[in-house]
């Protein structure tokens, strides 16, 4: 009973300490923008364990958040090698050759109008599909190693970074054009000081969506068949072996990994496309 | 709009072309496997040897048997035709037989499918559009809900979704709709979280003032002012979010051994070894996908039309 009343009583102090902060002259500061949804976050956390311990739930059916941490510190050998295998070698590799891919693609169709008409409908409708189905697929072309996760990944992230560096390309005034061409400058000065440069907010908005993208990928290939490591084959085997503390310590690092990996891009943005409007605040 | 049909059909007609010449290379070591065991002519012989060869080399030292690879039963990669017929005789010859509902029917498994996609949609459009209206009155939600959405985005949600199956089992929920619903839900919300705190923002603060000065209730101007300058907004995140939960339903059927549904379908496809029943099954997920947001752009149309928003 005490949990409970902890949990809750813990909820209803975060709450109000919230609403006085935000109500307070203070709000505007950054240690108020970091300290309300943290707090709110750890309520959460709180109240989950609260629950948990006065209900008495079996913990192969949800442990308790203070046993997932005592399960992540004690096997942070298993999960760095899940960490290595699915995110390092399947996510990124895969992430990586996409992008290039199709930024590539994108600045060679750039030079079609046709093809960039043609191809902008089917690739927003490609990004739309759930291409994750694939997976099985690529798992019997590649084998089970991160070769095929990383395929997956390539798919997965292609089409929508495809799309937003066309559009992004395109993203330039008639008035910039005209004056690069009053510079006499060449196709390649122009694609390299203006089109590249102006498509970068674009290009960032797709590597962005395709960081999230890139981790489904690798997980969800992983359940098709993988090596006796990585985050997806550790999920899906420690479902089927009641081992749940360790699911959600992987549930955990993919957590991290995505917040991370989302806002080191985003990080990157904000140096490089320092100048846009969006980035100024 | 006509403008870009020929372009179009180029791009389409291209990528056909790609994956049909892909056929080949893809399907050659299989064909000659097969044609080996019938007893017929192949060069180098043996299975084991030609491993060591490069596909181009056996096209071309085999160009007799090229044939068979597109047309092979259980394909590496099957043509185009040979999954329009599988996704024939899968929807539209059932149904001509009166069987569009058995289970080896695609628009069955369509329909478990699009339910849970509904209802994932139905409740994360609700979710979204309540989140948006307490973020864009309350600051406190603001300040502590606003992180968490785009934070719960970046979370390879396919990683909660065995957990969400397990938990909803135990609360004596052991549909298999109902978790599939939440993914579906879950990867919705946020697109129209998004869209809606933008749109609810957009009203200028002269029309905002404009509504004091009629001394109009908190209310009058949230129904009149700020929900319907939120509509276009509202729509355009509406066709994310549908999308988003037609994924949500196949990533939630996929690791969760469902039986039925597209997602089921492309597992079992991949358990039986049947490459053509995948790719039927993704043709029709695409085709369903197509069909939702097709739908919802028309009623955006009609919506915005009737609305005065377009001309």
């Amino acid at each position: 009973m005490s949990w409970l009343i902890a949990g809750l009583v813990f909820w209803a102090m975060a709450w109000v300490f919230n609403v006085w902060i935000a109500r307070s002259a203070w709000a505007d500061s950054l240690a108020a923008r970091i300290i309300v949804p943290v707090l709110f976050g750890f309520t959460l956390v709180i109240l989950w364990e609260a629950l948990v311990r006065h209900f008495n739930v079996s913990q192969v059916i949800l442990p308790p958040p203070s046993m997932v941490a005592q399960t992540f510190a004690a096997s942070t050998d298993i999960l760095w090698q899940d960490f290595r295998q699915t995110v390092l070698k399947g996510a990124l590799s895969g992430y990586i050759i996409g992008a290039l891919a199709a930024f590539g693609t994108a600045v060679l169709i750039d030079r079609s109008r046709f093809l960039t008409r043609g191809l902008l409908p089917v690739g927003n409708f490609v990004a739309a599909l759930p291409i994750v189905g694939i997976a099985p697929i690529l798992v019997s072309w590649f084998g089970f190693d991160w070769h095929s996760k990383s395929a997956v990944v390539v798919v997965m992230v292609f089409f929508p970074l495809l799309v937003n560096t066309v559009q992004g390309l395109q993203d330039t005034d008639a008035m910039s054009r005209d004056l690069m061409r009053t510079y006499a400058a060449s196709y390649s000065q122009t694609l390299m000081k203006l089109r590249i440069p102006a498509a970068l907010p674009f290009v960032f908005n797709g590597l962005k969506i395709a960081t999230t993208l890139a981790l489904i990928g690798a997980i969800v290939a992983e359940y098709f068949g993988s090596p006796t490591r990585g985050m997806g084959f550790r999920i899906s085997t420690g479902v089927g072996s009641l081992s749940i503390d360790l699911v959600w310590a992987e549930i955990f690092v993919a957590a991290i990994v995505g917040s991370a990996f989302y806002g080191g891009v985003a990080l990157i943005e904000r140096r490089v496309t320092f100048w846009h409007p969006s980035q100024r605040g | 709009m006509m403008r870009s049909v020929l372009p179009v059909l180029t791009v389409l007609a291209v990528i056909l072309g790609v994956w049909w010449g892909a056929v080949a290379p893809m399907n050659i070591r299989v064909a000659l496997d097969q044609a080996e065991r019938a007893d017929l002519v192949v060069v180098p012989e043996g299975s084991v040897v030609r491993r060591d060869v490069s596909v181009w080399r056996l096209i071309a030292s085999n160009t007799e048997h090229v044939a068979t690879g597109y047309a092979l039963e259980r394909p590496r990669l099957p043509t185009p035709t040979q999954v329009g017929q599988e996704l024939w005789k899968t929807t539209g010859a059932m149904v001509q037989r009166g069987r569009a509902w058995s289970k080896r029917s695609l628009i069955y498994h369509g329909w478990i499918t699009l339910q849970s996609t509904l209802w994932g949609f139905a409740l994360g459009t609700a979710l979204g559009i309540l989140g948006a209206v307490a973020i864009v009155y309350s600051r406190v939600v603001d300040m502590s809900l606003m992180p968490w959405a785009i934070i719960s985005q970046t979370i390879p949600i396919v990683a909660l979704a065995p957990m969400i199956i397990i938990l909803s089992s135990q609360f004596g929920i052991d549909g298999r709709g109902f978790p599939k619903a939440i993914i579906s839900a879950y990867l919705c919300f946020f697109p129209v979280l998004v869209g809606m705190v933008k749109g609810l923002r957009s009203p200028a603060s002269s029309q905002l003032d404009l509504l004091q000065t009629y001394n109009a209730t908190g209310l009058q101007s949230f129904l009149k002012l700020r929900l319907p300058s939120s509509i276009p907004y509202l729509f355009t995140s509406l066709k994310i979010g549908i999308a988003a939960a037609l994924v949500g339903t196949i990533v939630g059927e996929l690791p969760t051994g469902a039986i039925s549904g597209l997602g089921a379908r492309i597992l079992i496809g991949d358990q039986f070894g049947t490459p053509l029943a995948i790719w039927a099954a993704l043709f029709a997920a695409a085709i369903l996908a197509g069909v939702l947001v097709t739908l919802l752009d028309l009623t955006q149309r009609i919506t915005l039309t009737r609305m005065g928003m377009r001309s």
